[in-house]
């Protein structure tokens, strides 16, 4: 079973955000770079998946240097091999741009899965996958909590609003990965040492087939301005004690905010 | 050239997502500027009893892909009639409400007409004949106001923003039928179970109660479930209380789990991580209720109580049912 799991490299969840002098993008001095949480469960998946089918594990990414780290977290995890797409013209991609790039990565690797986080933690957009799935026309499953594969068919639980679905289907497909789907493991000493020797191969639009017609100009849409959100001002403590806090609570919530 | 605006409507077993006609009231109000009329589609297997509902909201005309290929749910079934549906109308915009079956399918559907997608938009700004979508980025730390350099974008609304615009009874929008028969399809819903637990759901919820580590353990979730019971609110939680395994994933707000818009979102026991915060900043009250004066969830409220959950959340309760019995 040959694995693809497409990784992103993301500010950590930590971060406060503040927006870039260009309002185009958020500050990125001092920003530490993580991989995408839901990516882990991708990744933790893939691996699961070979440890019982057998096969290939490959990681792909798409970025500039602060994609290395991200790959090497991934090849510490115990994933075999990864595809860097680094090219300063694939830069600040919109989500069908970068579906696009990671498409042109796949298509001719014959692979039997591709795995993604449900969404990259930042941009929030939580497309990709579905694009993906698209392009390289084989069938999707997002927001996947469970994976059961048996020879090429599939069946993947995923979390829709107030229940649980259940698609059944045949490889090679897409799923991407929710919360829930395993316990991600840490990277071992032994891994983070192992994943120092491995290669990273490095490969450019050109070497794609995707030279010009992807990024850039080409972009559907673009960010025109980054905001932060407006100052909530001021809260206000309530006094007193706890009888007289809730009746004063509910007095506000009635009569000042009007939201009971 | 392309104009108008084309609408999912989404349903599941016949029911209408109230999400869906918020998209489509919004889709009505940027009509004008797309230059051309509002177009409801529906999809599904004997739904064409829906339209008398949507019909309602005064779209020009309502498509409609009835057929048992849309019994169950299937990505690849829905992108053909979505495709179709834009082919047939060549709107400029394609509107849908950011649930997880509009995650699932409407980038892909996308993709097939080499369209982007702005998804889980939370208000637009106008600039001539230009729509801008404004959407919250890690998690609502931040928002993107978005250019749109496309003839055709689908753009999905955030549940719970826009508000749905009286129902006109009066109105009779044209009904057409889609023809579209999907085949080859590899991947399809078999089975639905219900979750347990919250009876209402949390990405659509007007009033969010929520809990942290103050509530001690599991077991202690009915003192919040009863104030959910008493204010018609949907249950959640913060991410330490679902890694500890005290309630399921489903619930969680912040960067890893929902991001949450509500009207009141009441925070009892949670301190208040920056990760939590960025999925629930957006709510327009806030009320925290925590034993530690000193939680940084104090910052963000705008009522804040201190004091232990165990004894404030009850009293809440009942002071809730004590109005509305009176």
């Amino acid at each position: 079973m040959k694995i693809a799991v497409c990784v992103k490299s993301v500010p950590d969840t930590e971060t406060k955000i503040s927006i870039a002098a260009d309002k185009k993008n958020i500050e990125l001095n001092g920003v530490r770079f993580i991989t995408s949480p839901f990516d882990e469960f991708a990744i933790e998946e893939a691996i699961k998946l070979k440890e019982k089918n057998g096969g290939e594990t490959v990681a792909i990414s798409v970025g500039g240097k602060e994609v290395t780290d991200v790959l090497r977290d991934s090849l510490a995890r115990g994933i075999d091999s990864a595809v860097h797409v680094d090219d300063p013209d694939l830069t600040w991609l919109d989500p069908l741009s970068t579906a696009k790039v990671l498409a042109a990565a796949i298509k001719d690797g014959g692979y039997d899965v591709v795995l993604c986080g449900q969404q990259g933690v930042g941009g929030d957009n939580s497309q990709v996958p579905s694009i993906l799935a698209e392009l390289l026309n084989i069938p999707q499953v997002t927001l996947v909590v469970k994976l059961e594969i048996d020879g090429t068919k599939f069946r993947a639980e995923r979390e829709i609003e107030g229940a649980h679905e259940f698609v059944e289907g045949s490889l090679p497909a897409v799923f991407s990965a929710q919360k829930g789907l395993n316990e991600p493991r840490y990277p071992s000493i032994k891994g983070v040492m192992a994943a120092r020797r491995k290669e990273i191969a490095v490969k450019n639009a050109e070497a794609l087939g995707i030279k010009g017609t992807v990024g850039g100009d080409n972009r559907k849409v673009v960010i025109k301005e980054m905001t932060l959100p407006p100052d909530r001002g001021q809260g206000r403590r309530l006094e007193g004690d706890v009888d007289a806090q809730v009746k004063t609570l509910v007095d506000l919530l009635r009569k000042e905010a009007h939201v009971i | 050239m392309s104009q108008g605006i084309l609408v999912f409507i989404e349903q599941r077993n016949g029911q209408i997502r109230k999400a869906s006609l918020e998209a489509l009231c919004e889709a009505q109000k940027h009509a004008g500027l797309s230059g051309g009329s509002v177009t409801a589609l529906i999809i599904g297997e004997n739904v064409k009893g829906l339209t008398a509902e949507v019909g309602k909201y005064n779209p020009t005309k309502i498509l409609v892909a009835d057929g048992a290929e849309f019994g169950s749910y299937s990505a690849e079934a829905y992108t053909e009639a979505l495709a179709e549906a834009v082919k047939k109308t060549d709107p400029r915009f394609v509107f849908a409400a950011q649930t997880a079956m509009a995650r699932d399918f409407l980038p892909r559907a996308a993709a097939r007409c080499d369209a982007p997608v702005i998804s889980d938009v939370m208000s637009f700004i106008v600039d001539g004949d230009k729509l801008g979508p404004v959407r919250p980025m890690y998690s609502g730390k931040c928002f993107g106001q978005y250019e749109i350099n496309s003839p055709l974008a689908f753009i999905t609304v955030r549940p719970n923003v826009f508000p749905v615009s009286a129902p006109d009874a009066s109105a009779a929008p044209a009904v057409e039928d889609l023809a579209i028969k999907p085949e080859n399809i590899r991947a399809k819903v078999v089975e639905t179970h219900k979750s347990e637990g919250s009876k209402i759901e949390l990405s659509e919820a007007s009033i969010v109660v929520a809990g942290g580590r103050g509530i001690k353990g599991p077991e202690n979730w009915g003192v919040l479930e009863e104030l959910c019971d008493a204010l018609g609110a949907a249950l959640a939680a913060s991410r330490a209380v679902v890694d500890a395994g005290w309630i399921d994933h489903q619930h969680q707000v912040g960067q890893t789990g929902k991001v949450v818009s509500p009207q009141l979102y009441i925070a009892c026991g949670i301190s208040g991580a920056i990760q939590h915060l960025a999925g629930m900043s957006s709510s327009k009250v806030i009320v925290a209720i925590n034993k530690d004066a000193e939680a940084p969830i104090f910052k963000h409220a705008t009522y804040g109580v201190v004091g232990d959950i165990f004894e404030v959340v009850p009293k809440l309760t009942a002071e809730i049912k004590n109005l509305q019995n009176n």
